[in-house]
């Protein structure tokens, strides 16, 4: 005690002398959290400027548009439609009589086979599609845009240099040659790339699609969705609002705790040996590859579901036992209605984990090549994540752009489901 | 402070009008029976435990059928825990621990054969921090019915205009019944509590400290509320304001550090306190 004259360092003068130096260092701390901020926001600047910047032009596909003439000789000797014939013809004879008559000076057998390469094999499928679908243009000729090949997408999109000795690229000077008369007749455009949305994998960059990889994702995430959602938030549920608290509780408690934290990649041999090997589930299935993530899920589900039911406030409980209601008719009324912002928060990010996790995948096969586009969660299939890494890993030029378009569409799936989560968190938040 | 659980004989007839003003405490027997003939709360030897710590000791007394009693006491005294005691509101926290007997009507509610949904329907309570739910004032009321499974909309809305009449806030709210009840004022949120709670016909209301957080107007309401619910209603009433108990109850228990001290009418608990603590509380001195 200083009687009332006060302690001399409390003056209202040393107070106030004191008082600069507080304020300086509030605003260092408050330049230092925003410096945080930005730099944290430049990274995320740089990573999307470098992926868009190298997949944007995956999004557009060289095209060479040709007059093709659907010679029925050729496709139909018999004259009969039969629609067993039409599909086994030899469509790429009809790209060739039209590229051969483009350059009628081609001859050597070599250069031939380096200006039939310009188009791409999937050119072929496009016109035997719709002579299928159509038998009766055959005998007609329609200047038709078809696929280029890869070489010449990258050409075009500039990805070969022409500047460099003509051994060192893989497109030859007769090639580029051909190509720009090409595009001098207004016969080379780089069209929206539809197939890309609608394919599956292909060992030919220029047909490689994502679609098979996309909705491979959607099967797994619905399946970790149906499975990990309900049972992590009766898990919670459960444990905050009817177990006693005891030894066992205490070990359910550390064990989940613990399960949030093994590598996924355990989850993964778990996988293996439980649903492969014991169970003889379908190899490279959703189906699988969802009850993997599933339990790599759960954890990351409850955690955050129960913190979300503790944080109920327990007037609101106390409100509604208070006038007779029953444990159920306080949680589904009361306090689950009132969690569910949190326990939705949980499951996003536990799910947006899920979504870009491949390391489990690969111990179950979802790393095969698949060409087709799976119907089902039984269907060999594989996901967005391993795609990208399929691709990454191909040693054409081609599947550079591919691999960061796959990344695009992955962070798309990404936005969209935490779009859906903050829609739905709108819609379930309320005040009290 | 010496347990005021006796094992004496009771000395006279229970109730005794005037206590025996002697140089030592007077009797328990006077100072804890202001003689109530048929009372609808019974609570005998009640002893509550949170854990290891004692919260309640041996308390017995009766409470009146269509009167309002008031527990007084300083902080931490176990008031709201005895008040919780009555609707076992007390089971929600793990560790509390009961003994004793609480009767109503003459049946042990605290029983393993108590139904505690229906006791609690038959106890309604009201909360001191005002607790409506995040829902529409009109859902909030019929939120009682809705439990019991009543949802036919013409009985609804009649127990819905009925409470909200009884709880006199009818008149304020008839416009805005779908408006969220968090939005009322906090006198309105109190009384929308009080019209929740006897939306479902309870013989007994439990009030726990229901004015601590209101300003004084809104206050008058409420005690004027209780006045006109007396009529129907056993009410029982928390309050750390001994003005507030005066003005509106009938009798009174005093309580201290988990043991009841004094228990009587209020007229004459507040004129003539028997015990010494009591007095220096009412007047004052401590607490």
């Amino acid at each position: 005690m200083t009687g009332p004259q006060g302690h001399p360092a409390l003056t209202t003068e040393a107070v106030a002398a004191r008082l600069k130096g507080r304020y300086r260092s509030e605003r260092r701390f408050r330049l230092a959290c925003l410096a945080a901020v930005v730099l944290a926001l430049s990274f995320l600047a740089a990573l999307f400027a470098s992926i868009v910047g190298k997949g944007h032009s995956a999004f557009r596909q060289t095209h060479v548009a040709l007059d093709i003439h659907f010679d029925a000789e050729t496709i139909d000797p018999t004259g009969e439609r039969d629609p067993e014939t039409l599909a086994s013809a030899n469509y790429n004879t009809l790209v060739r009589a039209a590229l051969s008559e483009l350059f009628p000076g081609v001859t050597s057998r070599s250069e031939k086979r380096q200006l039939y390469g310009l188009i791409s094999g999937g050119a072929a499928f496009d016109l035997q599609d719709m002579v299928m679908a159509d038998p009766s243009i055959l005998g007609e000729t329609r200047r038709l845009w078809l696929l280029s090949s890869d070489d010449a997408d990258m050409l075009v999109k500039g990805h070969i240099p022409r500047d460099v000795p003509e051994a060192e690229r893989r497109v030859s000077d007769f090639e580029i040659g051909w190509l720009d008369a090409l595009d001098d007749r207004g016969r080379v455009e780089r069209r929206f790339n539809t197939r890309f949305f609608t394919s599956g994998d292909s060992r030919e960059p220029e047909m490689a699609g994502i679609w098979g990889a996309a909705k491979g994702s959607l099967y797994t995430m619905l399946v970790t969705l149906l499975l990990s959602f309900p049972l992590g938030v009766a898990t919670a549920v459960y444990l905050e609002e009817f177990a006693p608290r005891n030894r066992i509780t205490d070990l359910i408690e550390v064990n989940i705790n613990n399960l949030a934290a093994v590598p996924s990649i355990v989850f993964g041999l778990l996988g293996l040996a439980v649903f492969l090997n014991f169970f003889h589930m379908p190899r490279s299935a959703p189906l699988v590859g969802g009850l993997v993530l599933s339990l790599m899920t759960l954890p990351r589900i409850i955690i955050p579901a129960r913190a979300a039911l503790t944080a109920v406030p327990p007037s609101i409980r106390e409100a509604a036992y208070g006038l007779g209601a029953s444990p159920m008719q306080v949680i589904f009324h009361h306090v689950l209605p009132l969690a569910l912002p949190g326990i939705l928060t949980g499951t996003i990010l536990g799910m947006s984990q899920a979504l870009g996790e491949s390391a489990p995948l690969l111990m179950i096969g979802m790393v095969a090549f698949i060409v087709d586009v799976p119907q089902g969660i039984v269907d060999p299939s594989t996901v967005l994540p391993v795609q990208i890494y399929l691709w990454a890993d191909s040693a054409e030029r081609a599947f550079v752009e591919k691999t960061s378009a796959a990344i695009i569409v992955l962070l798309g799936f990404l936005i969209l489901m935490n779009l859906g989560a903050v829609i739905l968190r709108r819609r379930a938040e309320r005040s009290w | 402070m010496e347990s005021l659980v006796t094992n004496e004989p009771p000395t006279s007839i229970a109730a005794a009008p005037t206590p025996a003003p002697t140089t030592g405490r007077p009797p328990d027997q006077d100072v804890l029976d202001p003689g109530i003939p048929e009372p609808i709360l019974e609570v005998r030897d009640l002893n509550l435990y949170y854990a290891d710590k004692r919260a309640l000791n041996g308390i017995t007394m009766k409470i009146p059928r269509r009167e309002i009693t008031a527990f007084i006491g300083p902080s931490g005294c176990g008031k709201s825990s005895l008040l919780r005691c009555l609707n076992r509101l007390n089971d929600l926290i793990p560790i509390a621990r009961v003994e004793g007997e609480v009767l109503l009507e003459g049946d042990n509610i605290l029983g393993s054969g108590t139904d505690v949904n229906l006791l609690r329907k038959r106890i309604g309570m009201v909360f001191q921090k005002s607790n409506p739910f995040p829902k529409s004032i009109y859902e909030n009321i019929a939120y009682g019915c809705r439990i019991q499974g009543i949802n036919r909309k013409d009985e609804v809305d009649h127990i819905v205009e009925r409470s909200l009449h009884r709880a006199a806030l009818w008149n304020e709210v008839k416009d805005r019944l779908g408006d969220v009840a968090t939005g009322l004022s906090g006198g309105q949120q109190q009384r929308l509590c009080i019209a929740r709670a006897i939306a479902t016909e309870p013989e007994v209301l439990l009030f726990d400290e229901p004015c601590s957080a209101l300003d004084p107007i809104a206050t008058a309401k409420i005690e004027e509320l209780m006045r006109d619910l007396k009529e129907q209603y056993t009410q029982v009433i928390v309050t750390h304001n001994m003005q507030q108990a005066s003005r509106i109850s009938d009798y009174t228990a005093f309580m201290y550090l988990g043991d009841l001290i004094e228990y009587g009418v209020t007229d004459e608990l507040f004129i003539k306190p028997l015990r010494k603590e009591t007095e220096d509380y009412i007047t004052g001195r401590f607490g």
